[in-house]
């Protein structure tokens, strides 16, 4: 630890330096101690949580941390139900958040989840420069000798502290500027994180533009207060509880539309925003909707529940490519910027890298369950790529093979957080034997290895339940096994088994038996 | 992953959109996710399951058979529908040639947007038409 009053991290040099201290980049530090990596960690705030410090503004999480599991807290296992502890390897730091809550719910407060993370980083001895502002960044050659990558370049960031250069430095700044789209008249209404006391908006017609999650947490708070409620965006609001993801708004959140639909006090429209007009002390806002239907609102407040950008800064000027309303950057599976080599996300802008999005179904990369996981295998990813630190990879009895399969697209949290996103991996090599290679991305196994292997994921279409698949590389072309879904999410079963084996004998015989 | 606001003005020169308002390119943009793949990475992978309906907003992709190349999509081109209507795994890779962006729908919401835009499902026709015209050449 650093001196009391002395800040870590003075301006200079580093072989690595990460920018953020919310859970992106605390989860990554954390990796990365572990493994040995020294690095910089750099934060505008002035202490750990990031958006959390201040958001959701109604000051309750809607992530779950589930007391009651069936499993202890300090196991593995356990992170299936606490979507928002960090990950520790330490049995003693595990599971901070199921401790610290209070009981009234499972969704965390706002409070409880910065007390969380403040903890975490406490406890696992995290040192980060607070207080340091990254404000803008060049390309510059490296020192010679100074272990730079790809032809020997730094990036140099100018931070209110001073000068900071690093040939690899990752981003985990989170996706929370705030966003709104070019509507004449919008750019003068209060974004979501301008919300006033909710008394202000007693007795008042509130118009919200934008019907995802932040709109109707809005509208869901504003219910006891508001007149009335209208919300608008072009496309119909999608629900979670039917797409089976994350994608929609969430049932917490769902009330707004119950009293549309049997009261009237929320009016909920598909419609395109004209114009926002002020008129008079209020607004009236002009909506077209896709049959040419034209209507004015009148309003007494309008609210741009519109997203999020991600605050990239320079970075697009340098050469990183973003898409997509929230201008993520586009992201090789390793979370490496796709178009500027030793520039890297954490967090939730590692969302960036969407993997295969099979049956349109996004990871979990944008929240702290899915995030997590990501930043854990990035920090083994840089260790063995960038500095040389390969990970042990343990030897795997032939026998042992299938149950251990069936164990992880069972119990792996990793799996079940990051569905078609992150596999366990598994070499059949016939020198070496079977060797457990650990979690990568799917993407990464389907695209760029070679040697024989397996692949288990487990993956969902968005109707009824998940259920594993097993990919099989062979010679080096991939075979896919969809395994059939289990009510009870039991995978271990004899018939289980028995497929699992089917699948594996060809490609077992050869790698088993190790020389 | 929502998409640009740029992307309006991008699909109304799609011939695949040719007969819509305004309004209804929004709301087209809306439905749609925006992807962004780097040069070289697999948009659809040959016998994986799960694909979807892309249209090509920027960049080339090519048309990969059993590692052969066969022929290059651009923008306005779109990809994936075969596998999204039969229900079947995709039979080629699709391989991003240059960066390329990308709308995406799910394969399970093509019926539905298909069925409720009539005009954009007979210009698909029109597209599908064409295709087949190409290989019957071809194959003649």
């Amino acid at each position: 630890m650093a001196e009391l009053g002395q800040k870590p991290f003075p301006p200079g040099r580093y072989r690595l330096i990460v920018v953020g201290s919310g859970p992106g980049g605390l989860q990554l530090s954390y990796s990365l101690t572990r493994l040995g990596i020294d690095h910089a960690l750099l934060s505008d705030d002035p202490a750990p949580g990031g958006m959390f410090r201040r958001w959701p503004v109604f000051q309750r999480m809607l992530s779950w941390t589930k007391p009651f599991a069936g499993v202890e807290h300090h196991e593995e296992a356990y992170e299936r139900y606490d979507w928002n502890s960090l990950l520790a390897d330490d049995k003693e730091n595990r599971a901070v958040m199921p401790a610290l809550m209070d009981g009234t719910s499972y969704f965390p407060s706002r409070p409880e989840m910065q007390k969380g993370l403040e903890t975490f980083a406490q406890r696992t001895g995290i040192r980060v420069r607070f207080g340091c502002r990254w404000e803008s960044t060049r390309a510059v050659p490296s020192p010679a000798g100074g272990g730079g990558q790809g032809g020997g370049q730094d990036f140099l960031l100018i931070t209110s502290d001073g000068e900071y250069r690093a040939p690899i430095v990752v981003f985990a700044v989170g996706v929370a500027h705030p966003y709104r789209p070019p509507i004449p008249g919008l750019e003068s209404v209060p974004h979501y994180g301008d919300f006033r006391p909710v008394e202000s908006y007693k007795d008042r017609r509130v118009f919200i533009v934008g019907k995802q999650n932040s709109g109707f947490e809005i509208a869901t708070g504003l219910l006891p207060w508001a007149r009335q409620l209208v919300l608008a965006s072009p496309s119909p609001a999608k629900l979670s509880v039917i797409t089976h993801t994350l994608v929609g708004v969430r049932a917490r959140y769902v009330q707004p539309y119950e009293d549309a639909a049997l009261a009237g006090g929320v009016v909920i429209l598909d419609t395109t925003i004209e114009e926002v007009v002020k008129d008079g002390a209020g607004y009236r806002v002009r909506t077209r909707n896709a049959a040419g239907r034209e209507l004015a609102v009148p309003a007494d407040d309008v609210i741009a529940a519109t997203g999020f950008v991600t605050p990239l800064r320079d970075l697009p000027a340098l050469g990183v490519a973003t898409f997509g309303q929230s201008r993520l950057p586009a992201q090789t599976p390793f979370w490496e910027s796709a178009t500027l080599p030793g520039i890297f996300f954490a967090g939730t802008i590692s969302q960036g890298a969407a993997g295969l999005k099979k049956h349109g179904i996004p990871s979990n990369s944008g929240a702290v369950q899915g995030y997590r996981y990501n930043a854990r295998v990035l920090a083994r990813h840089l260790a063995e790529t960038k500095f040389g630190v390969p990970a042990a990879r343990e030897r795997i009895d032939a026998e042992a093979l299938v149950p251990y399969l069936l164990e992880q697209v069972g119990h792996g949290p990793e799996l079940w957080h990051q569905r078609a996103y992150l596999a366990r991996v598994i070499n059949l090599d016939r020198e070496t034997g079977i060797t457990n290679e650990g979690v990568i991305p799917l993407q990464s196994f389907l695209d760029s290895g070679r040697s024989d292997a397996v692949a288990a994921t487990l993956e969902s279409n968005g109707q009824g339940d998940p259920y594993p698949v097993i990919y099989i590389r062979r010679d080096g072309s991939v075979s896919e096994h969809v395994l059939a879904s289990h009510p009870l999410l039991d995978f271990t079963g004899t018939d289980y088994q028995h497929e699992l084996r089917t699948v594996l004998d060809p490609v077992l015989s050869g790698a088993g038996s190790p020389a | 992953m929502a998409v640009r606001d740029d992307v309006v003005n991008t699909i109304a020169a799609f011939s695949l959109f040719a007969d819509l308002t305004g309004p209804q390119l929004e709301e087209v943009a809306h439905l749609f996710d925006e992807s962004f793949f780097g040069q070289g990475e697999r948009i659809l992978r040959q016998g994986v399951s799960g694909s979807g309906f892309y249209i090509i907003l920027e960049g080339t992709a090519g048309i990969r058979v059993d590692n052969v190349d066969r022929s290059t999509l651009k923008a306005g081109d779109y990809f994936g529908e075969i596998s999204c209507l039969l229900g079947e795994v995709p039979v080629a890779d699709i391989v991003a040639e240059t960066p390329l962006r990308c709308l995406v729908l799910p394969a399970a919401q093509l019926e539905g947007f298909l069925t409720a835009h009539p005009r954009i499902m007979y210009r698909l026709l029109q597209g599908e038409a064409r295709k087949l015209k190409n290989t019957t050449k071809w194959l003649s």
